[in-house]
């Protein structure tokens, strides 16, 4: 456990240099768009006085430095301060965590119905390199992965929400339902199996080719010929030492591929209408709110990285020998 | 050539290049076939696919021909993906390269710099920086490249590392050759063919992001798009659902054309005992 926390800590530590580039290289990009937020407010109600805009600029601090506001952004992050979205007339940071665990549903379900379903199948597929089964599979899974995930949400939709009426089309639950408890959660689970087959599917194709291959090498490893030579079951060869070994570059590519489905989710949303992180993200961009977009994509850095170490914890509990060199350095 | 041999007899490779013949001769010959402006009214709206020969695949809600879209966009979902598949694996190689020849502090800042656009989803910094410069077909390459250069810089770095140690590199160092000169000349050609093995899959990977963004509405608006075709099907998903199905099965052949290519690619490859 101790090796675990050592190795949490390293990362934890190197990770801040990378976050405060993401930050500052956002607020300069944003600083470059044309117009403010005071313009784009303006704009929303239909003009006003020079007097008035400049008594909007002071009071928003835009009248300063870009550097010296710089500096008044990061101290208010410091402080947990994401700033006041102008378009919603709220703080930011509390917009984000309201749609926060709409995304988070629907990115974990995602994700554990690709991790799953995805590392079975390449089991299935990798037990005999080249047979029929594997050939389907492979070939399928092939397809599938060449498939835009917000065109087969729509195809999803047309299918089963317009043609067949078997689940809802759009939206996080019934609107003004007045469920509760058990008969809520399945209300939200029946609008989730649509976008979660449509994001998850992408993946489950990718963890299912990446198990399959990583069980093609380990077939040729020498331990693997031993277990035969033993006599053991082949079906005790496929999971106990096969399956096991090639388990593990696909814990990694779950990190990798974090960032990927958080961007995945933003267009999921947009074709499900789910009020989650992703269409707050689209919607700060119809707003031109640059507060807000900043915001939004320091949170979506900052959620990468969490689930980047949730994964390094895994692979150390794993795999004893993660970590173990830094016991001697 | 034997390459070219090997790929043309392994099924993917055959399968790839059929399925990538079709968007190819598309986006070629899309003037030929059609050169009225495909954002332009052609006849009565929404007539279905498969009834009026003069529209093979039917209309859409303002009475555009749905083919001559499907055609035109071929090429402007090729055209994005290769420009911004080739603007990400220039921008990668050289960043890789310096990182991995200079070592020390450069290469610790730049792979610092290359950690922060991993964690950004891809999708979510093109997003921001097309609003932010304005949706053009330029500026929608170059956003798709910014989310796409960090393979290609992590990999040319790993091989430039195991390349700077060889002896023909340090022979160039003997005779007096500039760093950079050595670093361009010699090190950057033998750290290429492994990065350009990626990009296949990052031009497949520019394909769907350019849908995307176009299907969100920040694609460059004066180009008909497969993603801004779908888009625009939406908005009468239930009467005529053809109109999201059609462009969408364009961007399905073209992502597996190019996957197939390159599993025919790489398998043809290491027959030849290369690395894929």
């Amino acid at each position: 456990m101790n090796r675990a926390l050592r190795l949490l800590r390293r990362r934890i530590v190197s990770s801040i240099p990378v976050l405060l580039i993401v930050i500052v290289g956002t607020f300069f990009l944003l600083e470059l768009a044309p117009g403010d937020a005071v313009d784009a407010y303006l704009i929303s109600i239909g003009g006003g006085d020079p007097a008035l805009v400049q008594s909007l600029r002071e009071s928003y601090g835009l009248d300063q430095s870009p550097l010296l506001r710089l500096w008044v952004y990061l101290v208010s992050l410091a402080h947990l301060d994401l700033g006041w979205s102008v378009q919603f007339g709220r703080p930011i940071l509390d917009l984000i965590l309201e749609r926060l665990p709409n995304t988070l549903w629907l990115m974990g379900s995602a994700l554990a119905l690709s991790f799953g379903l995805g590392t079975l199948l390449g089991i299935v597929a990798g037990a005999r390199p080249g047979s029929a089964g594997d050939r389907i599979l492979s070939i399928g899974s092939l397809a599938l992965y060449a498939v835009p995930s917000f065109w087969l949400g729509l195809v999803l939709s047309i299918v089963f929400a317009v043609q067949l009426r078997w689940l809802p089309t759009s939206g996080i639950e019934t609107i003004a339902s007045g469920k509760e408890g058990l008969a809520r959660a399945l209300d939200i689970a029946r609008h989730l199996v649509l976008p979660v087959s449509a994001l998850g599917f992408i993946y489950l194709a990718l963890f299912l080719r990446m198990m399959r291959a990583g069980m093609g090498e380990t077939w040729r490893q020498d331990f693997v010929l031993a277990a035969r030579a033993k006599g053991l079951a082949r079906r005790r060869i496929v999971l106990r030492h096969v399956a096991r070994n090639a388990l593990l570059p696909l814990v990694t590519m779950l990190g990798l591929q974090a960032a990927a489905m958080l961007g995945g989710s933003v267009v999921i949303e947009s074709v499900f209408a789910i009020p989650g992180f992703g269409r707050l993200a689209q919607e700060a961009v119809a707003g031109r709110d640059a507060p807000l977009l900043i915001g939004i994509i320091i949170v979506s850095a900052v959620l990468v990285i969490l689930i980047n170490l949730l994964v390094d914890i895994a692979y150390a509990l794993l795999d004893p020998r993660v970590g173990a060199s830094e016991e001697t350095a | 050539m034997k390459t070219m041999a090997r790929l043309a007899r392994s099924p993917e490779g055959i399968a790839g290049l059929l399925l990538l013949a079709l968007p190819v001769a598309a986006a070629l010959l899309a003037d030929v076939f059609f050169s009225a402006d495909p954002l332009s009214i052609a006849g009565p709206a929404l007539i279905p696919p498969f009834t009026d020969t003069a529209f093979p695949l039917g209309t859409d809600r303002l009475g555009r021909d749905v083919l001559a879209g499907l055609i035109h966009g071929a090429r402007a979902s090729l055209a994005v993906g290769l420009a911004a598949a080739f603007v990400a694996l220039v921008i990668g190689s050289l960043v890789g390269t310096i990182a991995g020849f200079a070592g020390g502090l450069v290469d610790e800042a730049l792979m610092r710099v290359v950690e922060a656009f991993q964690i950004v989803p891809g999708l979510l910094l093109a997003l921001a920086f097309v609003s932010v410069v304005g949706a053009s077909l330029p500026v929608v390459v170059f956003a798709i490249a910014l989310g796409a250069w960090t393979g290609p810089a992590r990999l040319a770095r790993a091989e430039v590392l195991s390349i700077r140690e060889r002896d023909y590199v340090a022979s160039a160092r003997v005779i007096g050759m500039h760093p950079a000169e050595i670093a361009f000349r010699e090190v950057l050609p033998n750290a290429l063919p492994p990065v350009l093995a990626l990009s296949s899959v990052i031009v497949a990977g520019a394909v769907l992001i350019e849908a995307a963004l176009s299907f969100l509405g920040l694609g460059d608006p004066n180009i008909v798009t497969w993603g801004s075709m779908i888009a625009e099907g939406r908005n009468v998903l239930r009467s005529a659902p053809y109109l999201s199905i059609v462009p969408g099965i364009g961007l399905v052949v073209t992502v597996l054309g190019v996957y197939l290519l390159s599993e025919g690619l790489s398998n043809a490859l290491a027959a030849r005992g290369m690395r894929p």
